[in-house]
């Protein structure tokens, strides 16, 4: 019944964008579904010790758009970020079958520098972790690790990705005091920020706005809007109305598996399958 | 409240209760006063009998008349050397094996072996470290460093080195520990933050885990020296001399004085052992032997007030809010 009266709204455009069936509407965006892929894995499997967190996961992940993971707790998000930039390699006990390629390379290959992949694929963390250190070190972090010691250099990189993350003009004036002194919304920017400067290709970000208020959450998903020109963003998040609003594709984990995979307006609004539809319009999870 | 409130409480039953209360709430007081009023006593004694004898002289002289008149000077240089040797020896290692224990080890076999023995080495009394220092420092090392290097007696011998080599050990567990509660102090997050930025293991470690655990390890450091300042049985058949008519001290190119680690030395608890038992006339050395005890104690005062100092200091800096 209720899909019956959602499945008439679809397609009718308001001047919002398309009605979900989650609530809330789409936002028209141009469309990306011709980018190239950026991320490929193959069959892929993950392991905590004995237990399985992720089973045989193929999924395709275009370059320059959104994509976001959603689905109940526990059911491998986190853990599939991780196994995109290889911080799953930090935990003991943990390994993976399968693959994961980036631009064509597989990433676990014997050959493979973690230290520069992790440059290439940054991460935003669920809870804001900035250095106890001054807001100018914290995004000169990663530049002096990779042997950036100009001051000229340093200055121009930390204030060209405290630009992009939208947060220079609140903290232009105080880049010697503690980040420690920021607001969580502008901790988490600032996260942002300093891994823009390692110039990376594509960010992930797990639930980067679940600790924030609703204005600081509306300031990180217009910064996400901006940064999907240019990079390949992977979110997880447990908004629905979230990842209806900032994604291009959305991938519906369950379990550990992925259920289903497509364009965000086609799963908000048409999803092949009944799972699929039984968490988004909030009857399950 | 309520009369009905009130009526139903039991009274019989909440009198007793109070009266335990207070008798245990007395007692504990009491207890906590035992501490207390033994170290006021012994400050008081202290103080009272040995500030007469503080002066500049006193803090900058040798000592006269076979050591029943003048300084004690060789004996505070004699403290601060062989500390300063000992905290360069046992921090590096100290902090390396805690980095190694938290960091890098896993939790298993071999992990668990190695903590045993930090706990059991906390345990030990300093009496055998001294023995260990004799048997291991200077007639296995030192002897086997002569015969190697042709060095004569260079090595084998009691001196400044080898009394702070087992200080080091001695003091090694409080150093191993209170690095290793600093470092565990700090945030998962932290890390996986530096990682995710592409830094090795090791540059998280350096930037991202010591910066922060900094406080915690020099508060360890600090109470570890003020530790070793005072002990006496590691040094005894280790280095350190009854008296010494001059300061280990050797001229580098003959011009720049040093340390010399190969001398022997005079140190503050042990001349005030050795001023209580074996002194020439003891009762007239009694102003000496207060006035010494009263500057190992300032020292050692000193040091603590410094680590709680650091440690406040610290934790204010990292954001944390309790002290
Ligand atoms: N470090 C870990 N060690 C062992 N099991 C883990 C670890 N992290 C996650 N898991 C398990 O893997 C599964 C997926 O977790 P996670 O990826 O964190 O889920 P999500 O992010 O979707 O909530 C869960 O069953 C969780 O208990
Ligand atoms: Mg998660």
């Amino acid at each position: 019944m209720l899909i019956a009266e959602e499945n008439q709204g679809i397609g009718e455009k308001t001047n919002m964008g398309t009605r979900t069936l989650a609530g809330g509407v789409l936002s028209d965006r141009e469309d990306v579904t011709r980018n190239p892929i950026k991320i490929f894995t193959r069959e892929l499997d993950m392991y905590y010790g004995a237990v399985r967190a992720l089973q045989g996961i193929t999924a395709e992940i275009k370059e320059r758009a959104v994509t976001a993971l959603i689905g109940p707790s526990g059911c491998g998000k986190s853990t599939f970020l991780r196994t995109l930039n290889r911080m799953n390699d930090t935990i003991p006990g943990a390994r993976i079958e399968g693959t994961v390629m980036i631009d064509g390379v597989n990433i676990y290959g014997a050959d493979v520098n973690v230290a520069a992949l992790r440059r290439m694929v940054g991460m935003v963390f669920q809870k804001q972790n900035p250095f106890p250190k001054s807001i100018f070190d914290n995004v000169a972090y990663g530049p002096r690790l990779h042997g950036i010691t100009d001051k000229a250099v340093l200055e121009h990189m930390v204030e060209e990705s405290l630009k992009k993350s939208a947060i220079w003009d609140e903290v232009k004036d105080r880049l010697d005091t503690s980040a420690m002194q920021l607001s969580g919304g502008q901790q988490q920017r600032l996260c942002i920020a300093r891994v823009l400067a390692v110039g990376p290709e594509i960010i992930l970000m797990d639930e980067p706005a679940s600790a924030l208020d609703p204005l600081s959450t509306a300031k990180i998903e217009e910064l996400i809007h901006q940064l999907r020109k240019n990079y390949t963003i992977v979110i997880v998040t447990h908004n629905m109305q979230q990842a209806a609003r900032v994604s291009d594709f959305t991938a519906y984990f369950y379990m550990g598996s992925l259920v289903e995979f497509g364009e965000t307006k086609t799963i908000f609004t048409n999803p092949t399958k009944k799972e699929t539809e039984d968490y988004i319009t909030g009857r399950f999870g | 409240m309520s009369e009905a409130l009130l009526l139903t409480l039991p009274k019989l039953t909440s009198q007793r209760v109070r009266w335990s209360e207070i008798l245990s709430d007395v007692l504990v007081r009491f207890f906590a006063l035992i501490p207390l009023s033994a170290l006021g006593f012994i400050m008081y004694m202290i103080i009272r009998k040995g500030a007469g004898t503080i002066t500049w002289s006193f803090l900058s002289q040798m000592p006269l008349n076979g050591m029943t008149e003048g300084g004690i000077f060789p004996c505070i240089f004699g403290t601060l050397a062989i500390t300063l040797l000992m905290i360069l020896m046992a921090l590096p290692l100290g902090v390396a094996a805690a980095i190694y224990l938290t960091e890098f080890a896993g939790r298993g076999f071999f992990f668990r072996v190695i903590r045993a023995a930090v706990n059991n080495l906390a345990g030990v009394p300093s009496i055998v470290f001294g023995l260990f220092g004799v048997g291991f420092f200077i007639l296995f090392v030192g002897r086997s460093f002569d015969h190697v290097l042709k060095t004569g007696m260079l090595f084998g011998q009691p001196c400044m080195l080898w009394a702070a080599a087992t200080l080091a050990v001695l003091v090694l567990p409080v150093i191993i520990v209170s690095t290793e509660e600093a470092l565990n102090a700090v945030p998962q997050s932290q890390r996986s933050a530096s990682l995710a930025l592409g830094a090795t293991k090791w540059q998280t470690i350096w930037h991202v885990v010591l910066p922060q655990a900094r406080g915690g390890i020099l508060t360890g450091a600090i109470l570890s020296i003020s530790r070793g300042a005072g002990e006496t049985a590691p040094i005894l058949f280790t280095g350190c001399a009854y008296f010494l008519p001059r300061l280990p001290v050797v001229h580098l190119f003959g011009v720049i004085p040093i340390v010399n680690p190969f001398d022997q030395f005079m140190e503050l608890s042990y001349h005030i052992f050795i001023m209580a038992t074996q002194s020439l006339d003891a009762v007239k050395t009694l102003p000496i032997q207060y006035g010494t005890t009263l500057v190992l104690i300032s020292l050692t005062f000193f040091l603590n007030f410094t680590a709680i100092i650091f440690r406040i200091h610290f934790r204010k800096k990292m954001g944390m809010v309790s002290v």
